[in-house]
């Protein structure tokens, strides 16, 4: 196989090459511990309220300042991080599974099932989806599970194109050729041979979607359509500082900044993890 | 006056090894060499750098000279070496429908190099890709200078690929395995069209192959390389009568059609060195069924052979004798 | 050749047709890849299967295999339809042949090692189990030329050659019949390429088994294979022992083919043009005989009228109207 390919442009990078890894590894492990530690290291109860320490700003007692009904900002950013994290692997790893299974099958099977799934997918991406997932979890009831619920619905059908278009042109692939001519069953081609090579560009994409769930699970909490006060989920704390915008920024700032760090995090691993598996998401 | 003389060119990788090591040869006008190598030669990266057409990567030309006609090539500055590509020294490819632009017209691909390098107008850069078409034996050319490439055969658009490269006049032309990915009948045409071109208007060429056939055919002289240095080089007949390079021993016997074509062939044992384990003395010592202490510790210079002039081979044992070899039997 | 045996494949007027789009996409048209091919092949036979792009030779190694549809014609093995077959025929075919590819690298699982690759043929097949499995997985490693230290390694770490290897004893493993080789040479460098192909031959001799080995290339055809069945656009055009075609072409398009081979002899004159223009594509099939465009020895008659049928010289068959009322075969060679 010849190395020489024609003349490649230098591509323009932010951070030296195979560092966009290393760094959404560090911010997202980093809070993986603090969501894990919490508990352990959040001076405060996230949701004790302390009338005489309202609205005090960042200072030494309470690092992040303190909201309206006295509760430390700090401790509930880091209990937030559970919240916000859960919402992240949930809320992909459901839309990933059913839209592998169902673009696997659409595009092995090909033929009717093909096409009938294949308008399914339009009617479904034909809606906007923050509207569909705001329908369905005011028709479920406010709350993480209908979150959950909504995403499983409305998020798979991007997982199911780009299932599907793998395994069409893996199809026809020698060495799926040579399955067949080996004998093998449909299934066993299917899930050994065709999914394992289907899937890298459905894993990238699951690391980008991260961010676009953190930020739905917000919007969505901000709305009061998901998760309820007084949890402490950085998207019901952005919700709840915005009265006081001008006079106390920091009840706002704080989660606000946290979102936008863990959704980079999420973008550097998804960017990373593509260079790694040569994938552009 | 030689028209191309490269010497001790060497191109290194960002690891610092020689992936290209010394390589000198030349080109007469009205010539067409033969560089025969397997994958891993370097014989593509060596004429990238003629060029200056390294992908990135890290790939720097290390030492050496190319000049044409004199000048050496290697010293110019970009501006300098865009007039030179495509007007001097022209390319053309394995895979002709991934060199042409598929949504440009083969007449527009052509007429293009004649405006840039000619400033021809319009008008006349579209007669001479007519002419052009001819010259390379497409039928009917007035009418299929406005076709797309996928309307094109395979064939034909491996000529149209040799016209958009010699409608800018250059003087050397380097073929890189044109033919290796078309039929058989299509390749006689092809190949006969090179050696067409050569005997009416001096073209120079490179033939970059793997194929000794191909060599036996079109070329007048042949150059081997084996993991980005020189084996052996000379005019055709000697070395492909009497190669005394083991590695070129090798190739003669692995190709299907010798030795009466039946029966088992005489391989070369092994397979070629990746470019981060290059052994080291002579880069073929591990292979080769004939290597002594000195193989693995020396390497082996370009020395001229006994009684031939321009025949010279790296070996430190320079075999005798014909294509047999019996010692390295696979 | 007649054999007291049903042969070990035969294909009767076999077809095997695409549908083409035209333009928009209204007219839907037929490529028609394989046109009415029939073929015997003896076991333990090397048949090599040669012709240019478009002659439908990888097709019809498919088609054999029941890897593509055909639109009519007949596949037997060992005596067994196949196509259009039980469910219970069609799953012994699989287990008797196997098909080795062009591109070694596609032709593997990538995310496979190719010891699992050689092992899960085993297991579905019941070939070995157990701790005879990695075992065998080594014999067949060995056997091909490989180390069994390399049986978990991923094909990207691979050299082609060594991919090409480890394709060969997949099918191996099978312990088939009849193995298609489809161009499976032609990606390899020319020393790579002759290891293969004294690979092929050992294990030829040692396994018996039969090879169909479809290629361009006619000098390895020439050296590997005892016989040979030329093909034009879909339909076989010469066909018969390779030692008497290559010397003795009768079909004009054999003779071009046999002409252009590049010798590697220096001094040997170059071959004279023994064809006009280029393969044609299987979409655009001519009138008459099919090859009569690019040959230049057609004559009028040629032009018109069905395809010429396949005439019958002792073992071997060809499709022209030359050779008429010939009781001697008049050599079509070099320079004629």
């Amino acid at each position: 196989m010849s190395a020489i390919a024609g003349v490649a442009p230098p591509v323009r990078r932010v951070l030296p090459r195979g560092s966009t890894l290393t760094v959404g590894i560090v911010i997202l492990s980093a809070w993986v511990l603090v969501a894990l530690l919490c508990p352990w290291i959040a001076p405060y109860d996230p949701i004790a309220q302390d009338t005489s320490a309202t609205l005090l700003p960042p200072g030494a007692a309470h690092p992040f300042g303190s909201d309206n009904f006295g509760r430390d900002i700090l401790s509930r950013v880091m209990w937030g991080a559970r919240v916000d994290l859960q919402m992240c692997v949930i809320g992909v790893a459901l839309p990933f599974v059913l839209g592998t299974i169902v673009g696997a099958l659409s595009g092995y099977l090909g033929g009717a099932v093909d096409t009938v799934l294949m308008r399914v997918i339009d009617i479904v991406l034909a809606f906007p989806f923050l509207v569909l997932m705001l329908a369905i979890i005011t028709i479920l009831g406010p709350g993480l599970g209908s979150f959950y619920i909504a995403m499983a619905l409305v998020g798979w059908v991007s997982y199911a194109r780009l299932v599907r278009a793998q395994v069409l042109s893996l199809k026809h692939r020698d060495f799926i050729v040579a399955a067949r001519s080996l004998g093998y069953s449909h299934g066993r081609i299917l899930f050994r041979h065709l999914l394992p090579n289907a899937l890298t560009g459905s894993v990238v994409f699951a690391m980008s979607d991260c961010v676009l769930v953190l930020l739905s699970g917000a919007a969505v909490s901000y709305l009061g359509l998901g998760v309820q006060p007084p949890v402490a989920e950085w998207g019901v704390m952005v919700a709840e500082g915005q009265g006081f915008i001008t006079t106390a920024w920091w009840i706002t700032t704080f989660p606000g900044l946290a979102i936008v760090v863990l959704a980079t995090g999420f973008s550097f691993l998804a960017d990373g993890l593509g260079d790694r598996l040569g994938v552009r998401p | 006056m030689t028209l191309l003389q490269v010497s001790d060119l060497t191109i290194e990788d960002g690891a610092g090894t020689m992936l290209v090591d010394g390589v000198s040869f030349s080109l007469e006008k009205g010539e067409i060499l033969g560089l025969v190598g397997e994958s891993g030669s370097g014989k593509t990266l060596t004429c990238r750098a003629m060029l200056r057409l390294l992908p990135g990567d890290g790939l720097r030309i290390r030492r050496g000279e190319v000049r044409l006609d004199g000048a050496d090539v290697l010293g110019y500055d970009e501006p300098r070496m865009r007039a030179l590509r495509g007007r001097e020294i022209g390319m053309i490819f394995q895979n002709p429908a991934s060199h042409l632009n598929p949504v440009m017209s083969i007449g527009s691909q052509i007429a293009e190099g004649r405006r840039i390098h000619f400033g021809a107008s319009r008008r006349e850069a579209r007669r001479d890709a007519i002419e052009w078409l001819r010259q390379v034996g497409i039928p009917d050319p007035a009418r299929r200078v406005d076709n797309y490439p996928h309307e094109f055969s395979g064939g034909m658009r491996q000529r149209a690929m040799i016209a958009v490269a010699l409608a800018c006049e250059p003087r050397l032309l380097i073929a890189d395995e044109p033919t290796t990915a078309l039929d058989v009948t299509v390749q006689m045409q092809v190949l006969r069209l090179l050696r067409d071109l050569r005997d009416r208007l001096g073209l120079a060429v490179i033939f970059i192959t793997h194929d000794l056939g191909v060599v036996a055919q079109t070329c007048d002289r042949v150059t081997v390389m084996y993991a980005g240095r020189l084996c052996e080089t000379g005019g055709k007949r000697e070395v492909l009568a009497a190669p005394r390079h083991p590695y070129t021993q090798g190739l003669v016997t692995c190709q299907p059609s010798s030795d009466g074509g039946a029966g088992r062939m005489i391989t070369i044992p092994g397979q070629p060195p990746l470019a981060k384990r290059f052994p080291t003395g002579c880069r073929f010592h591990p292979r080769c069924g004939h290597a002594t202490a000195q193989c693995a510790a020396v390497q082996p210079e370009m020395l001229p052979v006994a009684g031939s002039g321009r025949h010279e081979a790296a070996c430190h044992h320079r075999m005798e004798g014909t294509r047999a070899g019996r010692d390295h039997v696979r | 050749m007649s054999a007291s045996s049903a042969p070990l494949l035969e294909v009767e007027d076999l077809s095997v047709a695409f549908p083409v789009s035209q333009g928009l996409g209204f007219r839907r048209r037929l490529v028609h890849a394989v046109n009415e091919v029939s073929l015997r092949i003896e076991a333990g036979q090397t048949w090599g299967l040669v012709g240019e792009s478009g002659s439908g030779k990888s097709t019809l190694g498919r088609a054999i295999l029941n890897l593509e549809k055909p639109r009519s014609g007949r596949v037997r093995f060992d005596g067994r339809l196949i196509t259009g077959g039980q469910a219970a025929d069609v799953a012994m075919l699989r287990r008797q042949t196997a098909m080795i590819f062009q591109d070694p690298y596609s032709s593997l699982n990538p995310r496979q090692s190719i010891g699992d690759g050689i092992a899960e043929v085993l297991r579905v097949h019941g070939k070995a189990g157990g701790t005879g499995l990695t075992a065998r997985v080594n014999e067949l490693l060995v056997l091909v030329g490989l180390s069994p230290e390399q049986a978990t390694s991923r094909p990207h770490a691979l050299s082609g050659g060594q991919c090409q290897r480890a394709a060969i004893a997949r099918a191996l493993a099978m312990e088939p019949r009849l193995i298609v080789a489809d161009e499976c040479v032609a990606a390899l460098d020319v020393s790579i390429q002759a290891q293969i192909i004294n690979l092929l031959m050992d294990l030829r001799e040692r396994m018996g088994l039969a090879l169909l080995f479809i290629a361009h290339d006619l000098s390895v055809v020439r050296r590997l294979c005892d016989q040979v069945a030329v093909m034009y656009l879909g339909r076989i055009v010469e066909s018969g022992p390779a030692r008497d075609i290559f010397d003795h072409p009768l079909h004009p398009y054999t003779a071009a083919l046999v002409a252009a081979i590049p010798e590697i002899d220096p001094d040997m004159p170059l071959p004279g043009e023994l064809l006009r223009g280029e393969p044609p594509s299987p979409v655009s099939v001519p009138e008459g005989c099919t090859f009569h465009p690019r040959c230049i020895q057609a004559r009028p008659s040629c032009r018109q009228g069905p395809p010429p049928a396949l005439r019958r010289r002792g073992d071997r068959a060809f499709a022209c109207v030359l050779h008429e009322g010939d009781d001697g075969i008049h050599p079509v060679t070099k320079g004629a």
